[in-house]
């Protein structure tokens, strides 16, 4: 899992989806690859105003890498080559391949496994939306 | 300026809103001033050359476009079109190497009575010298007679002299070269719902992918959507609640490597793979807000596999399992337990998942079969936050299936939804009672083949 997938994402119980603790999702025991990917500039362009700028700073700072600026790169700060060089290889070639992303709400831990993410829920948290079938009778 | 688009001659459904989409991909505004189903040839109107190739290159179901020189129903009107439209061009590529040629749809013309139609265009004094071979200019007569599928399905009389004539100069060669490059019988690392190479590339048309975009597809599978989206330079992300069809069965995979990686490899595309996980789209851990630019997704019919989300059969949580002092659920050989799931219930919770996570602008394109009867009271579902920009069908004899593309409105505005499906289906425990189009195709046709040979394991 990439750091920008990280910031993608929340814990998948819906209770938790509005708790401020449920994001972001904590590494434990992460595993790190560099993956060297192709630089594209105009994709961290388009995409760094999607990205929660907080959550990427604890995420960054739990894996170990120096703090990031404390406000969100904007306009003349996106055209400067290194920040966005830094912010690619942040985002897209920094890669968790095993550990666990740990719920600061419920406390739920999805695994990672050769670098893919569990997000199916268990059944004491996976609550269905919609009505069981014993009350439509 | 007028151009001619030549298309390729199947999928016809999908040609006209694939060039819409380009179109507003690339910005330019774009008017269809002819255009049959059953002909190739289509004239639009767009503002100049450079849209004209940038529209063109990315298509998959238009072969070519030529700048339109002229045209008419006999040669005496295309000559006076001609030199009435375009005799201001001729000057300027009076020394170009260039060919010149006659080409007909559903027609014949000899040798000699094509070298006569070129030599009737003696007038336009291109004096530079003739290459059949890569020449600098392309002159081409496009001459369209009645095909034997228009006359069987239509009617329309078949013709010896052609109905249409254009006369023009060629600008550029669409992306269809590329169907054959990603064609699933030469791809790494397909499934029996893999979706082909041609309609990979027009879904991901529809739903404008582009450099710096992120595509998403829920339901990854084999990553045909995705791959196809890579291919335009969108980053792509995708999920499955079967991590299996995307990563591979254990003792198909080699070298440990991610199955669907290896698709995106074989295309030099690796660059553009963001990420794989494994989740269910009803608890999605995507966060809410505007994430995505495009979603691509052909959602599991319930045909040749049942439909499943996570959940229990009753609806009612269950107290964690300890085996060994060990939470089961945190077991490695744990599989989460999955209810049945309806159909429609799906799309709505597609389309509610769409408007959460698209940006303003940004594109979901989804495919939906139907049993070919009830085609034509085919309610589109509909979402007040999105717009319908346009529906296809591909018929098959028994059945057909929709591409479904719609638009994410910027906050503030709405869609009327009134037409849409208005109905909410019963919750249900059989795949049959949840799923009308399997129920349909069930009761006329029996279970398909690749069912009993290969039951989907849950």
């Amino acid at each position: 899992m990439k750091v920008i997938t990280a910031n993608f994402v929340t814990c998948a119980v819906k209770e938790c989806k509005t708790t401020a603790t449920s994001f972001p999702l904590h590494f434990h025991d992460a595993e790190l690859e560099l993956q060297e990917v192709d630089f594209q500039p105009e994709f961290i362009r388009n995409v760094i105003p999607r990205i929660d700028w907080e959550g990427l700073r604890t995420t960054a700072n739990e894996l170990g890498f120096p703090s990031l600026p404390e406000t969100k790169p904007e306009g003349d700060a996106l055209t400067n080559e290194q920040t966005l060089k830094d912010l690619h290889r942040l985002l897209l070639e920094t890669q968790v391949m095993e550990g666990k992303l740990v719920c600061g709400t419920c406390g739920h831990a999805y695994a990672i496994k050769e670098g893919i993410a569990n997000f199916l829920l268990p059944s004491h948290l996976g609550k269905s939306n919609r009505i069981p079938i014993q009350e439509l009778n | 300026m007028e151009y001619l688009i030549r298309f390729a001659q199947c999928h016809e459904n999908f040609r006209k809103p694939e060039i819409q989409a380009l179109a507003t991909l690339v910005g330019a505004d774009i008017e269809f001033l002819s255009y049959n189903d059953h002909s190739p040839y289509c004239v639009v109107k767009l503002p100049d050359n450079d849209a004209a190739c940038a529209i063109i290159k990315r298509s998959v179901l238009a072969k070519d476009i030529t700048e339109l020189w002229g045209q008419g129903t006999n040669y005496d009107e295309v000559h006076a079109a001609v030199r009435q439209r375009s005799s201001d061009r001729w000057a300027q590529y009076r020394e170009s190497i260039f060919s010149f040629s006659v080409d007909t749809f559903a027609g014949k013309r000899s040798q000699t009575r094509k070298s006569e139609i070129i030599n009737s265009f003696g007038y336009m004094a291109l004096e530079g010298p003739i290459r059949m071979k890569n020449p600098d200019e392309q002159f081409l007569v496009m001459e369209e007679y009645v095909s034997d599928a228009e006359q069987s399905l239509i009617g329309t009389k078949k013709i010896t002299e052609p109905r249409n004539i254009y006369m023009g100069r060629f600008l550029a060669r669409s992306d269809r070269d590329t169907i054959v490059k990603h064609d699933l019988k030469k791809r790494r690392y397909i499934s029996t719902t893999t979706m082909d190479a041609e309609l990979s590339l027009v879904t991901a048309n529809m739903a404008l992918a582009a450099p710096g975009k992120v595509f998403y597809d829920p339901f990854v599978g084999t990553g045909s959507f995705l791959v196809a989206a890579a291919h335009f330079g969108a980053l792509t992300l995708g999920s499955d609640i079967d991590p299996r069809s995307f990563r591979g069965k254990d003792e198909e995979r080699e070298k440990g490597e991610i199955s669907a990686l290896r698709n995106y490899k074989q295309y030099g595309l690796e660059s553009k793979m963001m990420d794989l996980f494994t989740s269910d789209l009803t608890n999605t851990p995507l966060r809410n807000c505007g994430l995505l630019d495009g979603i691509t997704c052909d959602p599991p019919y319930g045909v040749r596999e049942g439909l499943r989300v996570l959940g229990t059969r009753d609806g009612v949580l269950k107290e964690p399992v300890f085996i060994d002092g060990v939470a089961a659920h945190y077991r490695p050989d744990y599989i989460a337990p999955k209810r049945p799931y309806g159909f429609e219930a799906m799309q709505r919770d597609i389309l509610d998942f769409a408007v959460r996570t698209l940006v303003p602008n940004g594109r979901l394109a989804m495919w939906m079969p139907t049993a070919s009867d009830e085609a034509h009271k085919f309610p589109v579902p509909m979402h007040p936050n999105l717009e319908v920009v346009n529906v296809s069908v591909q018929h098959f004899q028994k059945w057909s299936r929709r591409l479904m593309t719609y638009r994410r409105l910027p906050d503030g505005e709405t869609s009327d939804i009134t037409q849409g499906r208005s109905y909410v289906d019963a919750e249900g425990v059989m795949a049959d009672e949840l799923n009308a189009f399997r129920r349909k195709y069930m009761s006329r046709h029996g279970p398909p083949k690749s069912e009993n040979s290969k039951p989907a394991a849950q």
